[in-house]
Parts: structure tokens; sequence; C-alpha cells
């Protein structure tokens, strides 16, 4: 396993070295410095139906340095290079923060910074994420650990043994990179995995011991899940073949943050690929919901106009064109009221843990 | 407790009653007249003294202003001296100037002098003077100015104003010491004495008053900084109460050409002053008296409002009365009159406006326009306008400061600076009430943001500038005695709103030109400063084993072929600067000066006068130097040889 892990370095490493070979040759033969970068954005990605997955196309944009509107990128762009392949030769992992903050410096004989704020920096590492076909990971940039995860799950991280059925009812804190080299999974006995949007759900379905009587995985991303979190997900699904069914909030961002899960992100689709899990279910909270479990109509909560807008961008994505999810769409519209996963409590405290789970699974009461 | 109570309740009731048995014979013995002296005795205010600092401020003004009217009428350049000093209270040791509450102004000027028998009225008795009857421009118009300012002296200090005046080589100057009888708005002559006097010829006043001395804005300093930006043909010395002395030598050598006196013309007149006029008329007939009391009448003209009127023309003005006396007011006011005769006014003129701003005021861009003569209420009046914008080039301020990087969040300074109005009526800065005066109305009015300048809504425009009004009139319309606004009449609003307009179209254009320059100049610069992170991040990458001069090299080969390299440099230097376009204007760059500045430099260089142009030159000095800093990325501009061509044009035309 080391051994992979120097190697894969080295090749990262070596695309680092390529932009500034790219540079040099182009000063060379007199040119003007110029990298492709491909494009993050709705209109370079496409949805693969067969794979149930978001693919990243073939569009690119020219980065060149002696163009007045992209000299600074570019230059941000060497810079950050630069500072990730001293992370390589290192062998250390570092946050998008202690990036920009490594990479920022006055100019010479000017009052210009390198870079101003991290907002400039951040997008850079994702353009080279995707120029060099390199995860983030594979970079050693960490996001923050994002999750949590409990339930009949063991791991091996830094060759410590992590019991996730031993660990109360805080659980184990998800790293950002979970690939294999860095966490191990030595065993799950789990029937599926549960990934809950918000915190506080999770805490109650913890609390609640309700993946020991359910025998599943508990899983949160504390909002938009990140990659670690996702990572895990995939590795549990894809190792240990188990069904991965997702609980968020009933409005058109837990959609999406389900729709992430799913297929992937519109941004960092090429990662889709290692993240995605085109097989993952949407358990709740459905726009049906309310009905079905009679929720009062006054723990609803009125759309406003941003979550309207966000509701129709929805219905056009490709991956929602499923009957069935359109429906789920326009019923949340028609009713013009969302519902968070805590208005629940209205009816019980323990009512997700006792109720309305164990309906839902015993009904099979999802979306695909 | 009780009983004491009773008598005082009663006391209290008799007490109305006692005031109302007051009988009109009563009230008729305390009826009387109140002086004028008397009046602003108790409404010193009104006159500008209503406190120490600006009573301080006033009493220069007024002193400066005369003796600016009185050289201006007798056609001498002005050279005035003011002198500020810190006076001790008792016996009590001298206290340094910004804690002291005493000082004695003293005002010396180069003027014709005042005859002895006018000296003790001029100083000592409120509204008189030469300047309100008639309709001339003047600093002064109505006549209190000096003798108020005397009598807040005498009233706060006890101290008489005192006079040296001589009318020339061959008379005596005489001295005085004068004082004001409040009761009768009278002079009274305390010492009147011949005397040697060092000045062939002139006046000095000097007057002791509680004031308090204090730089900034509104201070004394402040008054003669911009008296000396519209007087450029003053030659001002000012010994502060610190003892130091500044000196704002002359910029213009032409004294403003002296205006004329001219009649009211009909549209200025109102019905009641109207009346007054029929009855002190002097001429024989209707038509003579509104021929020759009024100007733009002909007697064509006056004949046919007296037919329209349907009054004899041979009628005695002084028999015009009532209703006959209205309807021939009205007729009047229909009829069609020519504008009032403009030649009673003196503007400043663009370009002794130009070198008054371009001496005071350190920038990068000078402009200035006059409007043409406009009319308000029958008073004739003249607007005119400059703008100074942007820091000196180099100016030592800036570039000495060390180079810190900004932190996240931290932007540049100077970015909040608002922009400076200076306004002035006839020549006198305005220092007071500014947000009361139509001309900082009209700024706020002017939507700046048409000529790139940034401006929140309701305030003044943003940006390191100064921006200069003048209104020239036989009457400028005050809206209080103490002259500290200007009072809003359309005509004038209008007027100031289209001179600042003309300002700023040349000051977009210019700030467009400089855009243009700078982005190419930055797009190169721009380069040169990545190149040499992107070679150092490469060779990092490299391990370290780049040939970093010679990657630097071919890179910075690549940027000059791609931006035009030489080529640019030319435009910049077409582009950048000249003020070609933008008539009235001087543009200062780091390279040297365009436009007419040279001109009163040049000028000053024929002058025969011993002059000391010292402030002015260190500051050309310094922007030579901070020269060579950024010549070495721009051309070698023919900067010079226009200035000189010009120089040469001008010098000869004056010959």
């Amino acid at each position: 396993m080391a051994k992979t892990k120097i190697t894969k370095n080295g090749t990262v490493e070596k695309k680092l070295i390529g932009l500034a070979d790219l540079v040099i040759t182009a000063a060379q033969r007199a040119k003007d410095p110029t990298m492709a970068i491909p494009i993050r954005a709705l209109s370079n990605v496409t949805f693969n139906e067969r794979k149930g997955l978001l693919e990243m196309g073939e569009k690119k944009q020219a980065r060149s340095f002696f163009n007045v509107g992209m000299a600074k990128k570019f230059m941000q762009t060497i810079l950050v290079a630069d500072a990730l392949s001293e992370l390589q030769r290192a062998e250390l992992t570092t946050s998008l923060r202690e990036i920009y903050y490594r990479t920022k410096h006055t100019i010479q004989d000017s009052h210009e910074n390198t870079f101003d704020t991290q907002d400039e920096s951040d997008p850079i590492i994702e353009d080279l994420e995707v120029s060099l076909v390199a995860l983030r990971e594979e970079l050693h940039v960490r996001a923050e650990n994002g999750g949590s995860v409990v339930g009949p799950l063991v791991l091996g991280d830094d060759g410590d043994r992590v019991d996730c059925a031993k660990l109360g009812k805080g659980g184990y804190s998800v790293p950002s990179i979970v690939e294999p080299e860095y966490v191990e999974i030595r065993r799950c006995t789990a029937d599926f995995v549960l990934l809950v949007e918000k915190g506080t759900q999770w805490n109650r379905l913890s609390e609640d011991k309700f993946w020991r009587r359910y025998n599943c995985v508990l899983l949160t991303g504390n909002g938009q899940p990140p990659r670690g979190v996702r990572r895990l997900a995939r590795r549990l699904h894809e190792e240990y073949r188990l069904p991965v069914y997702v609980l968020v909030d009933n409005d058109p961002w837990g959609y999406y943050i389900y729709s992430v899960v799913k297929q992937g992100s519109i941004n960092l689709a090429f990662e889709s690929q290692r993240m995605a899990i085109p097989k993952a279910k949407f358990i709740g909270l459905s726009s049906a919901d309310p009905e079905r479990y009679e929720l009062p109509r006054n723990v609803g909560i009125k759309l406003n106009e941003k979550d309207i807008a966000r509701a129709k961008e929805l219905l056009n994505y490709q991956w929602f064109q499923k009957p069935a999810w359109q429906a789920e769409i326009k019923r949340m519209l028609a009713s013009g009221l969302k519902y968070e996963l805590d208005a629940l409590a209205n009816k019980d405290f323990q009512y997700l843990t006792k109720k309305y789970l164990p309906r839902k699974l015993k009904e099979k009461d999802w979306l695909d | 407790m009780a009983t004491h109570k009773l008598p005082v309740s009663a006391s209290k009731k008799i007490t109305p009653r006692e005031a109302s048995t007051v009988t009109a014979v009563e009230m008729g013995a305390r009826q009387r007249e109140i002086s004028v002296s008397e009046f602003f005795t108790k409404n010193r205010h009104l006159l500008g003294f209503d406190n120490p600092r600006k009573a301080l401020l006033t009493c220069v003004k007024e002193a400066v202003d005369n003796a600016l009217d009185a050289c201006e009428e007798a056609g001498i350049l002005p050279e005035v001296t003011v002198q500020l000093e810190v006076v001790a209270i008792g016996s009590s040791a001298v206290l340094p100037a910004s804690q002291a509450t005493r000082f004695r102004v003293t005002v010396v000027d180069n003027g014709p002098g005042i005859v002895r028998q006018q000296i003790p009225k001029i100083f000592a008795k409120l509204l008189y003077g030469s300047k309100f009857h008639r309709l001339r421009m003047s600093r002064g118009q109505q006549g209190i100015g000096i003798s108020a300012a005397g009598m807040y002296g005498q009233l706060t200090t006890g101290k008489p104003v005192k006079i040296i005046s001589r009318i020339g080589p061959k008379a005596a100057a005489h001295y005085f010491e004068v004082q004001i009888d409040t009761k009768k708005n009278e002079p009274l002559v305390h010492e009147n004495k011949q005397i040697e006097w060092s000045q062939p010829r002139g006046t000095q006043v000097a007057i002791e008053v509680e004031g308090r001395y204090q730089k900034g804005r509104a201070s004394v300093d402040e008054y003669l900084d911009q008296t000396s930006i519209a007087n450029p043909h003053v030659r001002l010395m000012y010994r502060t109460p610190e003892g130091e002395t500044k000196e704002y030598p002359r910029a213009y050598h032409e004294l403003p050409p002296s205006p004329k006196e001219i009649k009211p013309h009909p549209y200025g007149i109102e019905f009641g002053m109207f009346l007054k006029m029929l009855q002190d008329a002097k001429s024989q007939t209707l038509s003579s008296f509104l021929s020759s009391d009024f100007c733009r009448v002909t007697p064509a003209l006056a004949d046919e409002m007296c037919k329209t009127a349907k009054i004899s023309p041979k009628a005695k003005p002084r028999d015009i009365r009532g209703a006959i006396a209205e309807s021939l007011y009205h007729t009047i006011q229909a009829t069609k009159i020519m504008a009032p005769p403009t030649n009673c006014l003196s503007p400043i003129g663009e370009k002794a406006i130009l070198s008054g701003l371009y001496r005071q005021i350190k920038g990068e861009f000078y402009t200035a326009v006059s409007r043409p003569p406009s009319v308000y209420r029958g008073n004739p009046f003249i607007i005119e306008a400059g703008l100074a914008f942007g820091q000196a080039p180099g100016s030592a301020a800036k570039s000495e400061k060390p180079a810190q990087p900004l932190a996240e969040g931290e932007k540049e300074e100077g970015e909040s600076e608002l922009a400076r109005v200076i306004r002035y009526a006839n020549r006198v800065p305005l220092l007071y009430q500014q947000s009361a005066c139509a001309i900082f109305k009209a700024v706020l009015a002017t939507t700046w943001r048409n000529y790139g300048i940034s401006q929140s809504c309701g305030a003044l425009p943003a940006g390191p500038m100064v921006i200069f009004v003048h209104i020239a009139s036989v009457w400028v319309p005050f809206t209080s005695e103490s002259k500290e606004a200007i009072a809003e009449y359309d005509e004038i609003h209008k007027e100031i709103t289209l001179a600042l307009r003309e300002c700023g179209r040349r000051l977009g254009l210019f700030l467009r030109r400089r855009e243009r320059a700078a982005s190419e100049y930055r797009r190169r610069n721009i380069f040169e400063l990545y190149i040499e992170e992107v070679v150092e991040a490469c060779n990092r990458l490299k391990g370290g084993k780049l040939p970093t001069e010679k990657l630097k090299a071919q890179l910075q080969k690549i940027a000059s072929s791609r931006t035009g390299g030489i080529k640019t440099d030319e435009t910049l230097g077409k582009t950048g600067a000249g003020p070609e376009g933008l008539p009235h204007s001087i543009i200062v760059t780091a390279e040297g000066v365009d436009g007419e500045t040279p001109l009163a430099v040049g000028v000053s260089d024929t002058e025969p006068i011993e002059e000391n142009p010292a402030p002015s030159k260190p500051a050309r000095k310094e922007t030579a130097k901070a020269r060579p800093a950024k010549k070495k990325s721009s051309s070698q501009r023919p900067a010079g040889a226009v200035r000189k061509g010009r120089k040469a044009r001008l010098t000869g035309k004056k010959k």
C-alpha cells in the first residue's frame, strides 16, 4: 500500500512540474504560455443516463499568461502549483485556507498581493484538480472534517482500530480523505447506510440507537456532505454492497443534496466517478409525507422566491426528469410549503426514530 | 408657613396688574430711536462676530477687503501685509498663540491712502462708505465691515482703532486713534497727529480684539490662502501669531480691469424704490428721468413706456404717485429692455484662476471656466468656476510611505476623501455657512458621476479635488449681512451649474485619457510584475535548477512584443498628456507641466519688480526629483519643447 502511495505522489508531482515545463517551452518558442482548463459549469456537464452520473464534458478554456485579463490568474495558478508540489515533496496534507496563506505575499516593488482573499485561491485549486485530473486527496488538500459516522463498522485509521459501534453517541468524525491508503474499512456488518442531511437528526437517531435496532451505518455531512462523507458512503456501497438512503429536508436544497450524493455535483463533475452513488435512494422528507404522516400545515414554512426559483431549476435538470421526481417537486411547488426534518418533533420527540423511519423502511417508500 | 405663602401669592397677582397699568404716555416716554451701532452691538453675530475665532477672521477679512478694494480702484497692484500678534492681558505673560484670547490685527496696504478728514468716519461710523450707493463690483458693499470690526474691538478690549494713512510721498502721514460713540453712531477721535512713516503711500489699520487663533477650516490662514488663489495679482505677506512669515507672491501681473459704475436696471428695482427715485428725481420730465436714471432705457424707449402706461412723457416725475406710479412700474417691468451692461463686472479670468489654483494647490489637472455675463433681478453677474484635481505626481507624502502590504479586507487609503468647495463672491473667499450657499448646492446637484467621479447620493463628489466657484456681481445677493452664503436665485444656480458642468466635462476627458494611458502602462507593468513571480515559482517547481535569468528575458521579450513595446510608449506620450482639446487647463505629469501655467511663469520672468517666487519653485523641483524614478519606463516626451515654445510666444506677446 505504501508503495502505491509513493508512485501516485510521483505522478501528481510530475503533473505539477509539467506546468513549469509548459511555461519554459512556450518561452523558448516565443509563444504565449497557455494552459487549458476544463470548464466547471452546467454548460460543460452531461448526465450519463446509463451510468446514472454526471460527467464533465470536453469544453475547455484557455488561460494565457500574456492576456491582461488572465495574467494574474495564470500567475496564481503557477504559485498554487508550486505550493502543491511542495506538499507532495514533504508528504503533508493541508487545508484550502493554508494554501491561501502559503501562496499569499506582496509582489516585489508593488503594493499588489498575489492573492487578496481565499475566494481567489480556492477556485484555482479546483482548476488544477480538473485540469491535472487529480483528486483533491491526491493533491494532499483536505477539507474540514465535516461529518460523523456511527454504526456496526470497524475502521483502521493511521493504524488505530476505530469501532464505530463503541463511540457513544458522538461517533467518529469522518476525515476528508478516506481513500483506502488513509482509512481502511476492516469490517462492516450493517444492512444499509442512512445518510442524514442534518446533524441534529443524526444526533436524534444516534441517541436513540436507531442504528443498532435497524442495523445500519448512520452518516451525516452537516448540510451538503463533504467529500469524505460522500466517499465513505460510496465505499460502503461499493465494497459491502450496502444500499444508501438519503434523508433530507423537504426543500429544493434537500433535493439537490440528494442529487449530489447520487449523481455528483456540477462543479466537480469529474469526481462523480469516485463519489457518486447512482443507486442511492431518497427516503424523505418527501412532499407527500406531510399528508401521509399527518403533519399539520402550520409546521410548514412558506417557500420564498429563491426556493421557488431553485425548484424550477431542478425541474429542468436532466437527472430530475423521472416522472416521480417531477411529481415530487411539483407537489412541493403546488403546496407552497417546505418542511424541515425537525418538524417531525411536532408529533413526538422520537417520532423520527420510532414511527417515521420504521414505516418508511417497512413500506419501502422511497424515490429513486 | 401658610401665613407666609399668602402675601407672596398676593404680590404675584399684583405684578401683572402693575405692568398693565402703564399708560400709553409712560410707554411713549420709553420709546426712542435705536442707533445702528447699538443694534449691531447687541446683534454682532449678524456681522460675523459670533465667536472669538470667527471674530478674528472677520476683522482680518474686513481690513484686507478694504485694502484690496482701495488699491484696485486706484489702479495700484496691491501689496498687503497682514500681521497677527498676541496681546498680553494686563500684567500677565504673553500666552502662546493657540491659547491666547487677545490679538492685535494689523493690515498694511500700498493703496491710495485716505484723506485726513475722512479717516474717523470710515473707521468709526457704521454704514458709512462709498460703495453702498453705486452699482459697481467691489468686495465691500455696505460700509459696515471695518467700523464693525473696530466696534467689536472696542467692545471686547476697550482699545481704539489705530490708523496710519498717507496719500502720497509728498503728503504727511497721519496717525489716528478712533472709537465709536455707539449711541450716536459717530466717531470719537482720541489721538490725531502727524508722524513719520516709512511707507510713501498707503494705509495701516490696527485693531485689538478678543479672538482665538486656530488653524484649519475657516481660519485666518485658510482665508488668506484662498484670497491668494482668487487674487493672484495681489502680493500678500502674512505674519502669523506664531511668528512665522508666509509670503504669497504675485502670480499674475495685471490688475483686473477696473469695473465701471452702472445705473440701476429697471428690472432690478422694486416698487417702493421706484417711488423714492421718482421723488428724488432731478430731471424735469418723466421721459428724461427714465432714460437718465436707469441703464438701457433710451429716450425713445422711455417715451414708448410712458405711452403704454398712458402718462404724458412730459409729466413731472414728482407728480407721479399712487395708482399711476404703479401702472407705470408694471408697464416698465413688462417692457422688453436690453440686459444691463456688463462692463461693471471684473471677472478674475480663466488664466488668472488657473495660475492661482496652480500655485496654491498641488494637483495633476487644473481647469477654469468663465461664463458669459448673466442677469438676476436686473443685476448683472458672472460665474467663474475652476477645478484642481489629483495629487501632485510623486508627491512626497505618498512615495515615501513604506510599501506596506495590505491585509485581507483592507483598502487603499484616500478612497473616501471628498472634494473641497471653495467659494468666492467678488473675489472674497466665503468660509462659513457652506451648506446654505447656492454654490454648494449647485455642486451637490451636479451629476459628477457623468465625468468619472464617484458621488454618493446627496453628497459632495469623492476624490482629491478642489472646486472653485466665483460669483462677480455689482450686488451679490448674500443671505445675511455677514456675507457668508449666496442666496439661491434660479439664474445664479443655472449659471453655476453650467460652469461646473464644463469643468466636469474637461475633467472627465482628462480622466479618460489618463485612464487609457494608464491601462496601457498597467498592461505592461502587470506582465513585468508577474514574470518575476511565475519564473520564481517555475524555478521552485523544477527544483531550483532553472536558468531563471534566461527564462525571464524570454518572457519579457514576448511581453513587449505582445503589448506593442516602444510603440506603446509613444502612444503613451501622446495620449497621456497635452491639453489638446482642453481649453484653459493645466496638466501636471511626472515629466512636467503642460498647459497654461508657463504663461504666468513666463510673464514673471519679464517683470522688472523684484520678486521672490520661492514658494512655488521648490514645488516644481520636487516633481523634478520624483522624475527619475518613473522615467526609465516612459519615453522622452517633448513636453519641454512645448513649454518653451509657449513661453516664447507669450513673452513675445507681452512685449
